[in-house]
């Protein structure tokens, strides 16, 4: 079954409106929960009037931070612990103040309205430039300025390095802030009727929350259940431990009655978490063949008003996968963490790992345009090559597995037909009718396969190993439990996949369930492209362990040795004997018959693995973008996005292309569309998706997807992961090509989102 | 105020505040909850449903709007022989990730193909522009369409 394109098993569901989101389940006596937002970027609170919205028939009560006293802090940056209410001040625009429970949500949303904050301003410092300006004032109190972490990730000074390199230059790369935007906003259901809270929640790893949950609350975790029910796309957003996570239990718990609170779409647009947001000062050194031999890189983050435990790291991720697939000797890496009045920023798909590929591949373009070398030419002297495989990069502890960039380049060449585009190309430079034509490339890797435990634990994890439960129901039937907490990447279908390979049973008989603290065994979650990799890997070695003992049992009931027992059709044989037959039916119902199994035997046909990877895995391939753009108007159209990948094993070829897309989507959207922006008063200027530009139909174009399978030989599966891969790819190939259109005018850089306006301005003033 | 509204072929008459939006109706009063909710500016088209056959965003319409009227959401669709020609056609060229979004999609392609049943891509692209996926980039969305247009369209 690995490798065959099979529908999902989700679909059925999900296509007759009978998917279970979580604002979709109902409970007897639901009760509403909705904030009241800050609606200034900085200020102190001076009052809270609540009078209004608590005499409204239908209002069960308005709370404020001080009702929460007694909670411990949400999961925070040790040392910078956050509330879930703003205290005394407020520090972003979207921030909660207070939280409104009534009887409908119509009357949560009165109510809400009803509520009184009066604000004393304080300067506000919606940009890095303020927030560290010398005048500027502490934002966030436990800091007594405004540099959250300022972190030198190598200890290499590349500075003898840079002035010894034949060429140098420098560039300031922006990567702006994009919001998640699932078309499900989050929303949580907490229900206390017993011991302990019931929690169904938009989130992507429940066992995490589970325990979050259980520690603030006091309680042992075997009273705190949380589901992930269906969940409507996540992209990393649904990762960071919003407050509303822990306020719905706590109101259900003082109420009596189970409490829902979901956001509105104005909501998440400024109060759950952003992503990216770097500014990045980068040195590069090289020589006349465009070989890059030493990187310095100072990165900024923007981490918004309240700094987030994974936000405020992220750029770790950058740091690590600074060299992208060149073989780089030194590498200087550091990075600072600046809060601002804006609202906090955190994972968004491919988390710190598209930054880093964005910085790099737009170096090596800069570098090739600086030698007047085509950018793929100076790509293939600084490509790691196969052989070179696993790959020590200046960074400990990250080795790159296996692949082939050199091969993904040529065939994307190849695809491209780039010397007929290079031809096309002068051709139309030269008729000024013609609109002009841009070619980008990106040859990328990232990091996915998330653990190992070590890595993994620094984000807070128990783990960053994966578990799989594959049980045979007496009937030989399968029933799969996975720790993960998918959110459209079909794992039901492709674990389903591998679990049918390993036990030698349809696709059909197999049902894989996730996302229930009280149904899985201790599970980790779905983010970091680890859904293959990790949980696939569990899965695998899960069924293959309940496939050895069902073999044993067949054995037994042919009263053969278990090693001339091999895997027939629907069950088990005796080699060369081919009446000596049973079905796997027979060998599961007999496995729970003590009385007719060998002495010792351990009754039923089950197993629970848990798969520590022994790396990260490195998912790579080469991306190419041909845009076209109006001389007129600055309008780019993308005439073509082809997409070569190296996920290692594939396992359904029709969910594998699907997250290409997805994620290349996502990488042309921040590239052509998409920009959180504030203006000088930290007023979000993006607050709904009138002003915040999430592609539509018509804005996006088809992709030509193509596959190198290198497997990795650090999991047993080969697999590497998809899920960020696009996105990760995707920013710099157009930004490549829009650039590349522009070059003959002296243009370098075209700052993302490349929009008419911003690309009509950068040829004009070129020109 | 009271409303009688025909939905997936059975008509509901209930006592409803005038301010209700028809997603509400639908959701909450008669818990169908097929029908999503994906933003509040009439933007992402989730909560997209057949009203008199044309496809509206049913957030932007009062269920006072629709008294008198008939609706059909994602769970009227499949009949008895299964699912429908766009449904399956979503199903076979993987035209939905998440699902979040997928009933909305549904009815606007189905509402799409009952006006143009042999679309062009561009017109396939053009008729869905109201509604927005976050997984899929829409390609195999398109493809999704172009498999219903041949095997039976907008039943």
């Amino acid at each position: 079954m690995i490798g065959s394109a099979v529908p999902r098993k989700e679909d059925a569901a999900l296509l007759t409106g009978r998917g279970t989101f979580v604002d979709d389940i109902h409970r007897p006596g639901l009760l509403h929960m909705v904030y009241v937002h800050s609606t200034e970027a900085h200020a102190l609170i001076s009052g809270i009037d609540a009078e209004e919205a608590r005499s409204l028939p239908g209002v069960l009560g308005v709370w404020t931070a001080r009702d929460f006293a007694g909670l411990p802090p949400r999961p925070s940056v040790p040392g910078l612990e956050r509330g879930y209410l703003a205290g005394d001040k407020v520090h972003y625009v979207g921030e909660p103040v207070a939280v409104v429970v009534a009887a409908d949500r119509y009357t949560a949303a009165d109510a809400a309205r009803a509520v009184r904050v009066a604000y004393e301003p304080l300067p506000v410092m919606a940009t890095v430039a303020d927030a560290l300006a010398p005048d500027a004032v502490p934002i966030f109190a436990p800091l007594p300025g405004n540099l959250a972490l300022e972190q030198q990730v190598t200890p290499d000074d590349v500075t003898a390095d840079l002035e010894a390199a034949p060429n140098r230059l420098r560039a300031r790369l922006v990567n702006q802030r994009c919001a998640g935007t699932p078309i499900e906003p989050y929303g949580v259901l907490a229900d206390w009727a017993g011991a302990g809270p019931t929690v169904w929640a938009t989130v992507q790893a429940p066992h995490r929350v589970r325990a979050e949950i259980a520690e603030r609350f006091g309680l042992a975790r075997h009273l705190v259940r949380v589901i992930a029910p269906d969940v409507g796309g996540a992209f990393g957003v649904k990762s960071s431990f919003m407050p509303e996570l822990f306020l719905a239990p706590e109101l259900s718990r003082r109420l009596g009655r189970p409490v829902k609170y979901v956001e509105t779409r104005g909501e998440h647009m400024v109060h759950t978490y952003h992503g990216r947001d770097q500014v990045q000062d980068v040195e590069v050194g090289f020589d006349a063949e465009g070989r890059v031999l030493a990187l310095d890189v100072t990165i900024t983050v923007n981490v918004g008003g309240v700094p987030d435990p994974v936000g405020i790291g992220l750029a770790t991720l950058t740091s690590y996968m600074l060299g992208g697939c060149y073989r780089i000797p030194k590498i200087a890496a550091r990075f600072r963490s600046v809060v601002t009045n804006t609202t906090p920023t955190a994972s968004y798909r491919g988390a710190g790992r598209p930054e880093a590929s964005f910085l790099i591949e737009r170096v090596v373009d800069l570098v090739a345009r600086e030698l007047g070398k085509d950018p793929a030419d100076v790509r293939k002297v600084n490509l790691i090559q196969p052989d070179e495989m696993p790959y020590q990069t200046p960074f400990e502890g990250i080795v790159y597995d296996e692949a082939d960039y050199p091969a993904a380049l040529d065939l994307l060449l190849g695809e491209l037909d780039y010397a007929g585009l290079r031809a096309e190309q002068a051709r139309r430079l030269a008729d000024p009718a013609a609109p002009l034509l841009g070619v980008g490339l990106s040859t990328f890797v990232e990091m996915g396969g998330f653990g190992p435990t070590p890595l993994f634990e620094q984000f807070g994890y128990l783990g960053g190993w994966e578990s799989a439960n594959v049980r045979l129901q007496p009937d030989g039937s399968v029933i799969v439990l996975v720790g993960t907490a998918p959110h459209g990447q079909g794992h039901q279908t492709a674990l389903a996949q591998i679990a049918a390979d390993q036990l030698n049973v349809p696709f059909e008989a197999i049902s894989v369930l996730y996302g229930d603290t009280a149904v899985v065994q201790e599970g980790t979650g779905t983010m970091g492209s680890r859904g293959m990799p990790v949980a696939g890997n569990a899965v695998r070695q899960a069924a293959a362990e309940v496939a050895a003992k069902a073999r044993t049992i067949a054995a037994h009931m042919l009263e053969a040795d278990a090693d001339d027992v091999v895997p027939i059709g629907d069950g088990f044989q005796v080699n060369g004997a081919p009446e000596a037959t049973v079905t796997l039916a027979a060998v599961a119902e007999r496995a729970f018959k003590p009385h007719l199994l060998p002495e010792g035997t351990v009754l039923g046909l089950e197993n629970t693995a848990y798969f520590e990877p022994k790396n990260l895995s490195y998912p790579s391939g080469a991306h190419g973008c041909v845009v076209e753009i109006d001389r007129d108007t600055g309008r780019v159209s993308i005439l073509r996005y082809v997409c070569v990948d190296d996920c290692g094993t594939v396992i359904n070829p029709l969910t594998a292309r699907g997250q290409i897309h997805g994620g290349v989507a996502q990488g042309i959207a921040q590239a052509l569309y998409e920009k959180v922006t504030f203006d000088g008063d930290g007023r979000p200027l993006a607050a709904s998706l009138e002003d915040y530009m999430v592609p539509g139909p018509l804005d996006l174009p088809p992709y030509e997807t193509h596959h190198i399978e290198t497997k990795s030989s650090f999991n047993p599966l080969g697999a590497k992961g998809l899920g960020e891969a696009g996105a990760t790819a995707a920013p710099q190939a157009v930004v490549n090509a829009v650039v590349d259109a522009l070059a003959h005018l002296g243009v370098r850089d075209v700052e993302m989102p490349c929009t008419p306006e911003r690309v009509w301005k950068v040829m004009h003033d070129a020109s | 105020m009271r409303v009688e509204i025909t939905v997936n072929g059975q008509p509901h008459s209930r006592e409803i505040e005038p301010r209700l939006l028809l997603v509400h109706f639908l959701r909450d009063t008669l818990s169908l909850t097929g029908t999503h909710i994906g933003c509040d500016t009439s933007s992402c088209g989730a909560c997209t449903v057949l009203l008199d056959g044309v496809a509206i965003k049913s957030c932007t319409v009062l269920a006072a709007q629709a008294d008198g009227c008939a609706v059909t959401t994602i769970e009227g669709l499949a009949g008895e022989d299964g699912l429908s020609p766009v449904q399956e056609g979503f199903r076979q060229c993987h035209g939905l990730q998440c699902g979040f979004c997928t009933p909305g999609m549904v009815m606007a392609a189905t509402a799409l193909l009952a006006e143009r049943p042999d679309p062009t891509e561009q017109e396939i692209r053009n008729g869905l522009k109201g509604n927005m996926c976050r997984c899929t980039g829409y390609q195999m969305i398109v493809e999704s369409v172009q498999w219903a247009a041949a095997n039976g369209g907008a039943r």
